[in-house]
């Protein structure tokens, strides 16, 4: 079906393979962020295309404009063919898109059917349940999605719970459906049938794109690969037979300008964070640290990679003492700090600079004092008799203020008016301010604009300088490769090699490495340059 | 159906010539602001009743001067009105403190008759001999009402922390037991002569009253303004200064805005769980406490379960939760319910304290939103 011609619209695929859908130059900004820019994808019928990125590379936005829940800025979709104008996901799902989130939209206390049938227009009045759940085995049993339809939602696993969400989108009669990073909740077991089933649909016809930041499960699944960096594409539907995981690593990393920051040579001194063979779970009970060691000593920087969601958060969480290992050691200066709580580690001198800085690292309708206290409070001379010290308190918060440079008009003022710069410089004084001999900092420069992330730099180099051991979690292979004396890879909870970082321009087999490392390579088995081949 | 035209809208031909923005607030409003805008919303809420009063065929302003002079307009009836913002002050404190902590504490009303169950025991069980100092048989009636307030305030408060037991449902049922456990003793054991109450206290358990001063001070007589006031006025200022000064009050204010940031900040939530609705208990307790050895002298379940642990959730609302401000707040309030007593039908003060309290928080919507006017140009 030939329709208007549009501007910026250059038909590429081959004209036998029908398209399910076509975006062309999908461009979607967010204050101060460019989520997408300009980016063209495509589904062929009967295939499954996976979104391959690192967390922000804008895989989910991308896809939530075409299931309608975003409008782009600019750009064009057609979905088999025709051009289409979504103004929720609603028109999406009449389209025949339908997409499974993450985080699963199904009411706890009621029925797999009800579930299904939630929202729909049909059936208006009398609703024979027994029907209906005949009806939602039989879909189960075609796709083999298994599950009972009599279920109430609460008693199923996660892995059950997102076939429940499938069959919801196949119920609705979608033939395209996107999976948003499903096997992120799954077990090792469930995502074996979550990829039985997905075959199965592809077989009967429908597509799926599949969303996801590891490489294993792409190369594993997938006919064909886009992957996206940064709002761009990088590489555009590439066929994944006969691609190389080196090669999806690279496009998806990518090679950036190194800042050249005033690192000066350091000796570090004795070991202050020593972690053994540690076991925790994530929040949903499933293992996410599978014994993972290594070591901080004072005056050093040292970097864990990874892409998110592979342990990161537990391992900050654990080290500070907001979640309880299953097993292992983690010891501070020789004395073990596991399964204890936050307080017992502050009282150590650990500082953490948290992942969230609105929802874990500030209250946001307290003042700036009353934030940058929040560590000190305890202690003379703040405390005074079970009293605090106001005065002192604001004084000390207006020598941070000026110190740290929080641009806020005065010291009493809440900080959810803050930016995300003076937001984190909000909580580096605080943490900084206490003298820490270990700072675990956790994503501290995501979302800042350049000149908050060059001192946000600064000041981790300062701490450095000044003896404290520095665990540096990031995303950002720039930021670590900069800053760090050693550079640690973790993937699904294990460590997979340490590199030295020697300084100077790091050299792109390093880069390469890493990035083979962060996608589930381990250290003795990566393969750098021209022998690519043979993974 | 291709790309997406500005709509052009058709044109009406009248229309409002203004048109009306809402923004979210960028920059914090100035200090004066947000008492101009509850101001401005009691002043809003007085004229939806006044019509109200007009449609229902009185005089608003003849009611409105009749409520002002019926709970001002003398010595006497302010001092009924405080004798009535007395028990109120007591359960809008408890509530300050818990809901800080954003802890619902719904149960105010059965801490409050639990702390007057307390005090009333000291005296009917009896647990002094007759003729006891005052000195001793109040301060232990104080005791013993904070005490089983607390009691009744731990019950959720524990529910919560360990069981993550919803305190909202938990509180409020709380009250139903409360009710019945008094009517038991006063049915059953300390019933007097077969009513429904117990005998009057000793005057030994009596809290001072400005009249037992009128020998002295003639200007004083008949005025039943009892020594509970003064402890609601100290228990106020000593919760202001808990929570705004206090260690403690700061981890409240802290995990009351964030409790995530609380716990990353190294504070024990579950326990503080427990002991905010312990002292949220306490201070209604006293309440309880206050009104029986101070008003009503007696163990009665109607004056005593009146409702005032509800009437203190919206008096702690409308203070923003500063106890201080709850103790104009609650003297408002108290000559709300004494108007009532006046006023016939006596429902129009209870539904100008519905609307007050409608306005107030529906005003708190332009704290966080500006609006906008703009005249829209006139198009020839």
């Amino acid at each position: 079906m030939n329709t208007a011609q549009l501007p910026g619209s250059t038909p590429s695929a081959p004209q036998s393979v029908p398209l399910m859908v076509e975006m062309r130059a999908i461009c979607k900004n967010f204050p101060g962020v460019i989520a997408n820019d300009h980016v063209d994808f495509d589904v062929r019928n009967g295939e499954i295309h996976a979104l391959l990125g690192e967390n922000g590379a804008g895989k989910s936005t991308l896809m939530n404009v075409l299931a309608g829940l975003y409008k782009p800025e600019s750009g064009v979709i057609k979905i088999k063919g025709k051009v289409v104008n979504f103004n929720s996901p609603r028109d999406a799902i009449h389209a025949g898109i339908g997409m499974i989130h993450q985080h699963f939209m199904l009411v706890p206390s009621q029925t797999v059917t009800e579930n299904i049938l939630l929202g729909l227009e049909k059936p208006r009045f009398h609703l024979n349940l027994r029907e209906f759940d005949r009806i939602v085995f039989e879909l189960g049993e075609r796709f083999g999605l298994k599950v009972d339809p009599r279920a109430k939602i609460w008693q199923l696993s996660v892995g059950e719970q997102q076939r429940v969400e499938i069959l919801k989108m196949l119920y609705r009669g979608a033939d395209i459906l996107i999976m948003d990073e499903p096997t992120a909740v799954l077990a090792p077991q469930e995502i074996e049938d979550l990829f039985a089933t997905l075959r199965a649909m592809v077989a009967e016809g429908k597509s799926i794109i599949f969303i996801s930041h590891k490489l294993q499960e792409v190369m594993a699944i997938a006919d064909r690969v886009t992957v996206l960096r940064k709002g761009k594409v990088t590489a555009s539907g590439l066929d994944a037979h006969s691609t190389t995981r080196q090669e999806l690593a690279k496009q998806m990393v990518g090679r950036d300008v190194i800042f050249h920051l005033d690192k000066q040579p350091k000796k570090p001194g004795q070991v202050v964070l020593s972690i053994h063979d540690l076991h925790a779970d994530n929040d949903k009970g499933l293992p996410a640290l599978n014994g993972v060691s290594l070591d901080v000593r004072a005056g050093e920087i040292v970097g864990l990679a990874g892409v998110a969601g592979n342990g990161q958060r537990e391992l900050a969480q654990t080290i500070t003492g907001m979640r309880k290992c299953k097993s292992g050691r983690v010891e501070l200066n020789g004395e073990s700090v596991a399964n204890r709580s936050a307080l017992f580690g502050i009282l150590r001198g650990v500082a953490h600079i948290p992942e969230d800085r609105t929802h874990v690292g500030t209250a946001p309708n307290l003042s700036v004092t009353d934030n940058v206290i929040m560590k000190q409070y305890r202690q003379p001379p703040l405390d005074n008799h079970g009293f605090l010290n106001m005065s002192l308190a604001t004084k000390f918060a207006s020598k941070l203020k000026t110190e740290y440079d929080i641009m806020v008009p005065t010291v009493e003022t809440p900080v959810r008016l803050l930016s995300g710069g003076n937001l984190q410089r909000v909580i580096l004084a605080r943490e900084i301010s206490g003298r820490p001999s270990l700072l675990v900092a956790v994503q501290p420069t995501r979302g800042l604009d350049v000149g908050a992330i060059e001192s946000v730099h600064r000041l981790l180099l300062e701490q450095r300088a000044s003896d404290a051991a520095i665990l540096l979690i990031s995303e950002e292979l720039e930021e670590l490769l900069s800053l760090s004396d050693r550079v640690f890879v973790i993937y699904e909870g294990r460590i997979m090699g340490e590199v030295k970082i020697e300084s100077g321009e790091p050299a792109p087999e390093l880069i390469e490495m890493i990035g083979q490392m962060m996608t589930g390579t381990p250290l003795e088995k990566v393969h750098v340059g021209k022998a690519e081949k043979h993974v | 159906m291709s790309e997406s035209a500005p709509v052009s809208v058709p044109k009406r031909s009248r229309r409002f010539p203004y048109r009306f923005h809402l923004e979210p607030r960028l920059k914090e409003p100035p200090a004066w602001y947000p008492a101009a805008v509850s101001v401005g919303a009691i002043l809003v809420a007085l004229v939806i009743g006044g019509l109200v009063i007009a449609f229902a065929g009185g005089n608003p302003f003849a009611s409105y001067a009749h409520i002002a002079k019926a709970s001002f307009g003398s010595i006497g009836v302010l001092s009924d009105t405080l004798v009535k913002a007395t028990p109120i002050l007591l359960t809008s404190l408890a509530c300050s403190i818990a809901f800080r902590m954003k802890l619902w504490n719904i149960g105010a009303e059965g801490q409050f008759i639990m702390g007057a169950f307390g005090a009333s025991a000291v005296v009917l069980i009896p647990l002094f001999p007759p003729e006891t100092s005052a000195w001793i048989v109040i301060p232990t009636m104080m005791l013993v009402g904070m005490l089983f307030g607390a009691l009744w305030g731990m019950i959720p408060g524990l529910l919560k922390a360990k069981l993550k037991v919803n305190e909202i449902i938990s509180s409020l049922m709380m009250n139903y037991i409360a009710v019945s456990w008094i009517n038991y003793w006063i049915f059953a054991v300390w019933t007097e002569g077969g009513f429904q109450m117990s005998k009057v206290f000793p005057d030994y358990a009596w809290l001072p009253r400005l009249l037992d001063y009128a020998e002295q001070i003639p200007f004083l007589r008949g005025l039943t303004t009892h020594a509970g006031l003064l402890l609601g006025i100290v228990a106020a200022v000593i919760l202001w200064l808990v929570i705004y000064r206090s260690r403690w009050g700061y981890e409240i204010r802290l995990i009351g805005d964030n409790a995530q940031a609380a716990e990353y900040a190294g504070i024990n939530i579950t326990r503080n769980t427990v002991l905010v609705l312990v002292v949220s208990g306490a201070l209604a307790g006293l309440g309880g406490m206050s009104e029986v050895a101070g008003t009503v002298h007696r163990l009665q379940t109607s004056p005593i379960a009146a409702g005032y642990g509800f009437t203190g959730i919206i008096v702690a609302w409308l203070a923003k939760l500063n106890p201080l401000v709850a103790i104009l707040v609650s003297i408002l309030f108290g000559a709300l319910l004494l108007a009532g007593r006046e006023i016939q039908p006596s429902g129009i003060p209870k539904m100008i304290q519905g609307i007050i309290l409608v306005c107030l928080i529906g005003s708190d919507f332009l704290m966080r939103y500006r609006l906008r006017i703009e005249r829209i140009a006139e198009e020839a």
